[in-house]
């Protein structure tokens, strides 16, 4: 081998070791998964045991009214969670975005439920929305309301709450030093152009900060589309079917149904549509940086 | 086109006084210029007038209206940012007609605005790039353009050529000058480059830690600076400061320093002999001192050439006299050699005399 080519080698080498950690951590589970997908796969059964089925699971669960629900359940509940988050979040970042004394402790606490363990998030919510000795439903009735069964009858709604209460800060950081990193002189101009405060967000913050937002937004959504914990530990995916989430819905086909080759089809369905995701975003960077690309060099030709 | 006073106006950052009390009064239709070393306050002042700041004592007058609790945008007026400041998510035309689309003017109207303006400042072929696809020289006239079409009666810009190349300053610095003339607004220019100060002023603002220290018309600050600082900045090479005392000898009055002795003119002399005390800094343009070898002693500097700079037609001179320093310009083509003592004549007419303690003009 000659020297030259030996040179080229040299990168390589060093970076071997973690590509080798790297197929074995996260592909070979991956690669596992995907052709556990394919078999009928009991957990009894070693993979080489178990019978292939092709495409079976996968079938099988598109005729699956349960699989269907908890699909939808996870997009409603992925959907509204983000919404509700992204609406509230970039709105506190949008009031808090200033320099008064005392912001910075303001800020902290803000970002506070965020630093608690989601299963902890589970339990003190499933405290608060206890029907006779939770905080929301004692608030409710020392002011003359009527109690509400939350967990019982809107179980939904009430997970959807715990998860804004933990993630509302995530999107209120990224919102906050988007805000920040604002040019400061383009908004003075628009106040000198005569914007009112609204205008000002309306016409030159959002639009500024939508790169942030729409990347932000779509984390979000990857990681709403598979929350567990607080989930398992306030409802357990009840009552009936009403908060199972995919989630849920896989860690019970394989451990009560004993189905693991049908969990596996079910998270390669999740993973399908989290690549997609993915994609998406990383579409857009790739389009606003080929946009910015683009435009630049004209700017360099001319004068 | 209002008239603009400044009234005791001071700025506090917190406990630091940073603006101790500017009284400064624009009258119509007037380019005024305030110019200054980096940190003396020049922004601080525009941003006040623009309402960008909030006035911690003093007031703001135009028309004889106090404006110092109103918001920028009920202030009438536009502004021209030292980055520019445009939207970077609009295009040209949108940046330009982003105050009149606020001000809910007809579709037509905005269109016609734009065009005029953009006319005005070549950028016709430009109106639907973003800023981010301009070059600095065509973003600085996205900012003039965007200011014009406005409309306001004050124009206020911040350093808007600073940003640029040696070359295409020069060329923006004629344009603005341009528009001024043929656009009547009052308008007030912050620079440090008082080339440009002095170019674009009818009216010069000295500023300096805080206060002003002498206005008037760029003339008057060239050829009658208040004090040392005035005389120092203003002029290119910098004025020359020698230190001397005072010698009264008989009908003549002499400044007398380690190198030189200087007969005084009749009108300089007079304000020399009122002066109570002896000591003085002499001050000498670079302008002033011309090379004549047979120069007589009483109104000659002899100069030790230490470098020279050839800048083209003239080279310019660092040289010692005595214990300190000295610029003059001499003609590339003077043979001279590093080291030579030269003789150049002083102009006694334009000698300035500047008490030494307090530094200010006798
Ligand atoms: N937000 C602030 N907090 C504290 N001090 C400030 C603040 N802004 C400006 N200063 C101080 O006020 C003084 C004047 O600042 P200003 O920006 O007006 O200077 P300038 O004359 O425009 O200088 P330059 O030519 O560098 O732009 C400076 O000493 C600066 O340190
Ligand atoms: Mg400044």
């Amino acid at each position: 081998m000659t020297r030259h080519s030996l040179n080229r080698m040299t990168p390589y080498m060093f970076i071997a070791p973690a590509a080798l950690v790297m197929i074995l951590a996260l592909f070979y589970p991956i690669a596992y998964m995907v052709w556990g997908s394919f078999r009928d796969w009991d957990p009894s059964q070693s993979l080489s045991e178990t019978e292939f089925v092709g495409l079976a699971n996968y079938i099988k669960l598109l005729g699956d009214a349960a699989f269907h629900e908890s699909f939808r359940v996870t997009l409603v509940f992925a959907f509204t969670v983000v919404s509700v988050e992204m609406v509230l979040g970039v709105g506190l970042a949008l009031l808090l975005d200033r320099n008064i004394r005392g912001m910075s402790v303001l800020r902290t606490l803000f970002i506070l439920p965020m630093m608690i363990a989601p299963v902890v998030v589970g339990l003190v919510w499933r405290y608060m929305f206890h029907a006779t000795y939770g905080t929301f439903n004692r608030f409710l009735e020392s002011i003359g309301l009527p109690r509400v069964d939350w967990l019982g009858q809107n179980p939904l709604l009430s997970v959807i709450i715990a998860d804004t209460w933990q993630w509302t800060p995530f999107i209120f950081i990224l919102s906050l030093a988007a805000l920040q990193s604002l040019p400061r002189s383009a908004l003075e101009a628009a106040r000198i152009d005569g914007a009112t405060a609204w205008q000002q967000i309306w016409f030159i913050k959002l639009p500024l900060m939508m790169p942030v937002l729409i990347v932000t937004m779509l984390l979000r959504l990857i990681d709403a589309f598979k929350v567990l914990e607080v989930i398992l530990v306030l409802t357990g995916g009840g009552p009936g079917l009403s908060t199972e989430i995919l989630a849920l819905r896989i860690a019970r086909t394989a451990r009560e149904f004993r189905e693991l080759g049908e969990a596996a089809a079910m998270s390669n369905y999740l993973l399908m549509l989290l690549m997609l995701l993915t994609l998406g975003m990383f579409a857009f960077t790739r389009w606003q940086d080929a946009r910015a690309q683009r435009l630049r060099p004209a700017a360099e030709e001319e004068e | 086109m209002p008239e603009i006073r400044l009234e005791r106006l001071v700025k506090r950052y917190g406990d630091v006084e940073v603006l101790h009390g500017i009284d400064l009064q624009l009258a119509d239709n007037e380019f005024t210029v305030l110019v200054g070393p980096s940190g003396c306050g020049k922004s601080t002042t525009l941003r006040m007038i623009a309402g960008l700041e909030d006035v911690s004592e003093g007031e703001i007058w135009v028309d004889g209206r106090p404006v110092s609790h109103l918001e920028p945008k009920d202030r009438d007026l536009a502004m021209v940012f030292q980055d520019y400041a445009l939207y970077p998510h609009m295009n040209v035309a949108q940046n330009i007609s982003f105050a009149l689309r606020l001000a809910r003017r007809s579709r037509a109207e905005i269109d016609a605005k734009v065009r005029e303006v953009a006319e005005m400042v070549g950028l016709t072929d430009f109106l639907h790039r973003k800023p981010g696809a301009l070059s600095g020289g065509q973003r600085q006239r996205v900012a003039t353009a965007r200011a014009l079409a406005k409309d306001s009666a004050i124009f206020l810009f911040d350093e808007p050529l600073s940003n640029l190349d040696a070359k295409l300053r020069g060329q923006m610095r004629a344009e603005l000058a341009l528009m001024s003339q043929s656009v009547q607004k009052n308008m007030i220019y912050v620079t440090h480059d008082q080339i440009e100060a002095m170019t674009l002023a009818d009216r010069i603002v000295v500023m300096h830690g805080g206060y002003i220290q002498q206005q008037g018309t760029p003339r008057d600050l060239f050829e009658r600076p208040v004090n040392k600082f005035v005389a120092g900045f203003l002029g290119m090479p910098p004025m020359n400061f020698l230190a001397g005392d005072i010698e009264v000898v008989g009908d003549d009055v002499f400044v007398a320093g380690a190198a030189f002795r200087i007969r005084l003119s009749d009108a300089r002399a007079a304000a020399a002999r009122k002066h109570s005390s002896r000591a003085v800094t002499l001050g000498i343009r670079p302008s002033d001192l011309k090379y004549d070898p047979d120069a007589e002693a009483g109104s000659a500097l002899k100069l030790n050439v230490e470098v020279s700079e050839y800048v083209g037609a003239q080279s310019v001179l660092l040289c010692r006299c005595g214990p300190e320093r000295a610029t003059v310009e001499l003609s590339s083509e003077t043979p001279m050699a590093l080291g030579a003592t030269l003789t150049f004549a002083v102009n006694p007419d334009r000698v300035h005399l500047f008490n030494r303690g307090t530094e200010v003009a006798l």
